[in-house]
Order: C-alpha cells, then structure tokens, then sequence
C-alpha cells in the first residue's frame, strides 16, 4: 500500500536524522557517553598562560587526562590562576608534579601538559600545583635571541 | 424558546460591510423550513456573502442570525464549530480534499464526526454516492472527474451527515446542459426525500425558478422582493421585473456609473 | 510623479506600518489557534506522518546533496588556506566547527525555505483558493487544527534533522577531499577535530540554531498560504514572499544567535 512506503519513508528518515545528531555527538565532538562525573579540581599558577583557553586538554604522558575549567587573574600574586579538572582515575599525582603550558606544532592550540615528581604526598581536590613553567613566548624568545645577537656584536 | 417553527433561517436587521462599502444594510430574511429557497440576484451582490453569513464565517456588524434557536453571531469558537454540523453546503468549485480519493472524501465528515464503525461508514459512504448517480466512482481521485461529477461528490459529502440545512453556491455555473438537468433532479429530490431545508444562491433564473419554492431577489445592500417564483414573474415592481426578465437597461443600468459621455470625449482633448 | 506633501508620506508611513502590525498580530493569533489547545483530530498522528513525508523526507535529496558539496568545498578552501601555516591537519576541524555552527543550520535553513516553505505556502494557498478550507470548516473541521498545525509541527520536527544529516555527510564530503584526495593523515584529521569540537558549545549551539529556524521558516510559510489572496497570483506573490522573507529571517536571527552564543570568545 502507498501508505505503507510513506510511513517507512518517516521512520527510515527520522532514524537518519536521530543517527546524523548521535553521530555529531560521539564521533564529531568526541562527546563520551559517561560525562566524566568524577573528577577533582586542581590549580596552577603561571606567570603567563599566553593563549591558553578554557576547555583545553591536560595531559601526561601524552595521555588526555582532563581540562582546563576556569582562567583568572590572582588579584595579590599577579598571576594567571588555571583551574584544572583531573579524572579521578588519576588520583596518584605527587605534589611536586610540574604543569607547563605546551603548544601542538608551531601554532596549534595550547595545552597543559604534567610531569610527575617524586613526593609521597599527592595532589587532591583544591591542592595548588607550585611548580609551572609558563607558556613560551615568541616574542620574548625572539627578544632574547636579539639581545644575545647585539651583546656578542659588541664584544 | 420560539415556538415559530416554521423558518430554519432568519436573519433580522443583518449588516456587513466590507471596508466602506455597505454589502448589506438591515437585511431581513426568512426561509421556511423543509422547502427549497432560492436567493438570486445580479453578479456581485454579494450572495455567496450571504451564505457566508448565515453559516457564520463572517460575523455581520449588526442584527442577528437565527439558526435553530440560536443567534450565531454571539456563539464561540468552538460552538460555531459544533454547530456547523447541521449545516451542508455545497461550494461553487466543489471543494474536494484533493489528497483524498472520493470515497474518504464522503466518508471524512463521518471520520470527524462520528464513531462508527468501518463497515458502517462504508455503507452510509456508498448510499450517499448512490443517490448522486456516483457509486461507480468509489476509487477515482477527484481531479480525475468532470466538473459536474466533482460538484455531484461534493453533494454526497455535504449530505453525509444528513444536515438539516443545506446550502447551495452557485450550483449550476458552468455546467453543460445534461449535469445541470441531474443537479436540478438531485437538489428538488434529496429536499423531499430527506425532508432538509435548501438554500440555492443563484443568477441562473429559470433553474431557480423551476425548483425554488420561494424567491428572496437581493441587490443595493437590502431585499428588492420576495415571493414564489410566480409571483415575481408577475410582480410589477420595475427592479423585480428587470431581472426577472433579463431586461439590459433599467434600475439597474446598463452602464457603469461614469461622468457624462459628452464631456468625458470632449475633455479628452484637454 | 505627483508631488506629495511631507504630512501625506508620513501618513503613509504610518498606514504601511499599521499594515504590518496587523499583519504581525494575525500571525501571532493564528500561531496560536493552531498549537494550542485539543487537536479536535482523531487521526492527529497519521496527518503529522503524512506532512513529514511531504516536508522532511521530499527535502532530503537536495540537504544531502547540497551537504556533501559544501563539505567538499570548505575543506578544499579551508586546506588551500591552512597549508601555508603548515597546519593542514586541523582542516577538520575547520570543516566541522564551519557546519556545526554556522553552515550546518543556515543553508538548511535557506534550502527547507525554498523547497518545502514555499510548498506548503503554494499548497495551503490552493486549498484556500478551492474553498477546501472553508469547506472544512463548514463540515466542522477547525483548519488550524486540522491542515496547519501539521505542518507545523513537521517543519519544527524535520528540519533539526535535516541540519543534523546536512551537517554530517558535510563533514563526511569534507573528510573525503581532505583525507583521500589531499593527503591528509586521516588519524590527525579526526582527532583534531574531536579535540576542538565540543558537543555543549558547537554541537548543541547548532542544533538551537536550527530549532529556531525551523519554528520561524515554518511559520512564515505556512502563514503565507493561510493568509494569501485566494487567487492564482495571489498564491504566487504569497509563495515569493515566503521565500524572501524566510531567507531573510534566517540570515538575520543566525546574526543574533550567533552573537548571542559565541560573542563573548
């Protein structure tokens, strides 16, 4: 029956369309289906985090461990106070960790890359990270390079 | 509660206008129960209107539309709609839903409307298209029928609910000899046999005159007369007269109001 | 030209904007009529299944098309561009952010006005200009229920999809051209753009998007036909009309939107 093809036609086209935003989901935003519900948050100071934007990636090792969730100014310290949010299953950071802003390539976008020190004692919801190597600066890189250049021509 | 029940319809001091023109100044219009009333007069004077009207599609600015006890215009909504049911009517182009072949387009007022069951649907469905000559028809779709096999499905949809009135737009525009002789046949025999009361809106004199009981003649925004369609051949009032006998030139002119012929050519060379 | 004297344009000022306003007012009443309150419909479920035939399935061809093109097109541009920067592996997630946010909702939004708004503005049109409507409504059946709100409802329900399906085989088109054709690493294709799209921010701004466009270009449309002139030329001005002033609300309300969900980055 006529009826019949155009009811499939519906299904068929509204489980394509369900499927095309599910799609968008999972595979384009690489959305997981467990919402990382069990992470704790951690800070770091830097004294510049040049670029770097909320939702960027924290990583170990490589290893995509969690993000970064707020970016503000510390009014006393004048520093960039990062709040990082850390996937529970890594619980067994040392204290002593270091966070270091990184670049992917030579432009690409920012991440916070960590490496593990050799304490005991490891971080936990609301602990600071106090050793950070801040965001590398082109154009300071540059600067220095300049100064290094014109020193040695005086010589 | 009117004990009166000799008029389906009255329309007391009706007025409607439509922006500044005056369509119809303190109409008064009765139509008798059970018979066959033909409303008639010149192209464009707003008798579809007046169907309109009585089936409360447009509100009047003033007076009042009695159907059954009921003064539509003060009715809701959704009451017009519940209301409505007892109407049929019957429009100049037949109006088919032309998704729906002709056997649900009779059968969807019943779909609507009542909770029958399939086979009883089925039945009603063939019995209205049997009395329109159109049970064969079942199947078609309704671009696939002539205009006056369309307007004849129409009928048997606008019956199908058996409605106590029943109202006709023009029914015998543009249709040849032959399907205007069965509609004629059809609307006197579906008035007697279902015992409904008719209301033709018409210009087509003698069709009118041959199965109208009785004649309202509209123009100018009011009723120039009324009578049986006998008395208004023999009625001497001049309006009346003309339009009874197809007369050019009279109270209505022939020429569309216009400044003087003379000086209109002559000022043309201004 | 006859020299009108200023009080005489601004009076006509005013009458054309009376015009619109009551015009505004109509389709707002007439919104409202037809969405809320009983459908007074028994078969309520099989018209919305019939509508969504006629205005999501019958627009898929051209989405999808349309889709896989726009896909193509940004990913040869977008890696011509992004070559120079040495970074022509993130062309994916220029692809994908371009459709999600922007192109994904807009040109479906353009194309559902084109193909299904004016079809429903031209065949509402029709069935006022047959006395269909007015028929309904004298066997008792409101039209608003019964012929528009339907339609309404299918427009709101398919055309997400359709930004969703656009959005994908967009993507799909692009990831063609940048991997197979360009040479692309196809590991570092999806996983920059996995990295930077973020289902809250991209995805779900864009679904918003089309659900708005999907509510306005449906109600233009369909309003259009419910209000036309009854005529042959009447319905074909109302279907233009559908058709301009949808494009144009969809350009517009993306500006808004846009501004609204991505102007504080």
């Amino acid at each position: 029956m006529q009826n019949r093809t155009l009811e499939i036609g519906v299904g068929l086209f509204l489980l394509a369309g369900l499927l095309a935003l599910l799609l968008l989901a999972l595979r384009v935003s690489g959305l997981t289906v467990s919402p990382s519900a069990e992470t704790y948050r951690i800070q770091a100071y830097f004294d510049n985090i040049s670029g770097l934007t909320v939702r960027a990636k924290v990583t170990m090792a490589g290893v995509v461990v969690g993000k970064v969730t707020a970016i503000d100014l510390d009014r006393d310290s004048y520093m960039g106070r990062v709040t990082l949010e850390i996937d529970k299953r890594v619980d067994n950071l040392p204290v002593d960790s270091t966070a270091s802003i990184l670049t992917a390539g030579l432009l690409g976008e920012k991440y916070i890359g960590l490496s593990v020190g050799g304490e005991e004692e490891v971080l936990v919801d609301g602990s600071t990270i106090h050793d950070t190597q801040s965001a590398l600066v082109l154009e300071d890189l540059i600067g220095k390079f300049m100064l290094n250049s014109v020193n040695k021509d005086s010589e | 509660m009117s004990v009166d029940n000799a008029y389906a319809v009255e329309l007391k001091g009706l007025t409607f206008r439509r922006g500044a023109r005056t369509i119809f100044d303190k109409v008064d219009i009765r139509i008798p129960r059970g018979k066959v009333t033909g409303i008639m007069g010149p192209s464009g004077c707003g008798k579809t209107t007046l169907l309109r009207l009585i089936a409360a599609q447009l509100r009047p600015h003033a007076g009042e539309v009695w159907v059954n006890q009921c003064n539509l215009p003060q009715l809701s909504r959704s009451e017009l709609f519940h209301m409505r049911k007892q109407f049929g009517v019957l429009f100049q182009s037949g109006a088919l839903f032309t998704d729906l072949n002709v056997f649900e387009n009779v059968a969807f007022p019943l779909r609507v409307h009542t909770h029958l069951p399939e086979e009883m649907i089925r039945d009603i469905v063939l019995m209205k298209l049997q009395a329109v000559g159109l049970r064969g028809a079942v199947e078609l779709m309704p671009d696939e029928l002539s205009g006056g096999m369309k307007r004849r499905v129409a009928l048997a949809r606008a019956i199908a609910l058996d409605p106590q009135i029943l109202m006709y737009d023009e029914p015998f525009v543009g249709q040849d000899p032959i399907a205007m002789g069965v509609l004629v046949r059809l609307i006197r025999l579906l008035n007697d046999a279902l015992g409904i009361t008719s209301i033709v809106v018409s210009h087509d004199l003698a069709e009118t005159a041959s199965i109208a009981d009785y004649i309202y003649v509209v123009g100018d925004a009011r009723v120039l007369g009324h009578g049986t369609p006998a008395e208004l051949m023999v009625s001497e009032d001049p309006q009346i007269r003309q339009f009874m006998q197809g007369i050019p030139d009279g109270p209505v002119p022939f020429h569309f109001p216009a400044v003087d012929y003379r000086s209109d050519l002559l000022g043309g060379a201004q | 030209m006859k020299r009108r004297s200023l009080l005489e344009r601004v009076r006509l000022l005013g009458v054309s904007g009376l015009a619109v306003l009551q015009a505004m007012g109509r389709a707002v009443l007439f919104l409202g009529h037809a969405l809320i309150g009983r459908s007074g419909t028994r078969n309520g479920f099989a018209l919305l299944v019939k509508q969504l035939y006629g205005v999501g399935v019958l627009s898929l061809p051209i989405i999808i098309v349309a889709g896989v093109f726009i896909g193509m097109v940004l990913a040869l541009q977008g890696y011509s561009i992004l070559v120079d920067y040495g970074s022509a592996q993130a062309v994916g997630q220029m692809v994908a952010l371009t459709l999600l946010r922007e192109l994904g909702p807009v040109v479906t939004g353009l194309l559902f006005a084109g193909r299904a708004g004016s079809a429903l503005t031209a065949e509402i049109g029709n069935m006022k200009s047959t006395e269909q409507i007015s028929s309904l409504e004298m066997i008792g059946v409101d039209p608003l229920k019964y012929i528009i709100a339907p339609r309404l409802w299918a427009g709101f329900i398919s055309m997400p999809l359709l930004a969703a399906i656009f959005s994908v085989v967009g993507i799909w088109g692009g990831a063609m051209v940048a991997i197979d054709w360009l040479g692309v690493y196809e590991g570092s294709f999806w996983a920059n753009m996995q990295n930077s799209v973020s289902f809250y921010d991209d995805v779900l701004n864009g679904v918003i998007k089309s659900v708005v466009f999907a509510f306005v270009v449906t109600w233009i449309a369909v309003f259009q036909g419910y209000d036309c002139e009854p005529t042959s030329e009447g319905i074909s001005r109302a279907t233009t009309r559908t058709v301009v002033y949808a494009s144009l609300a969809v350009l517009g309300l993306d500006f808004i939107l846009t501004a609204l969900m991505f102007g504080d980055f």
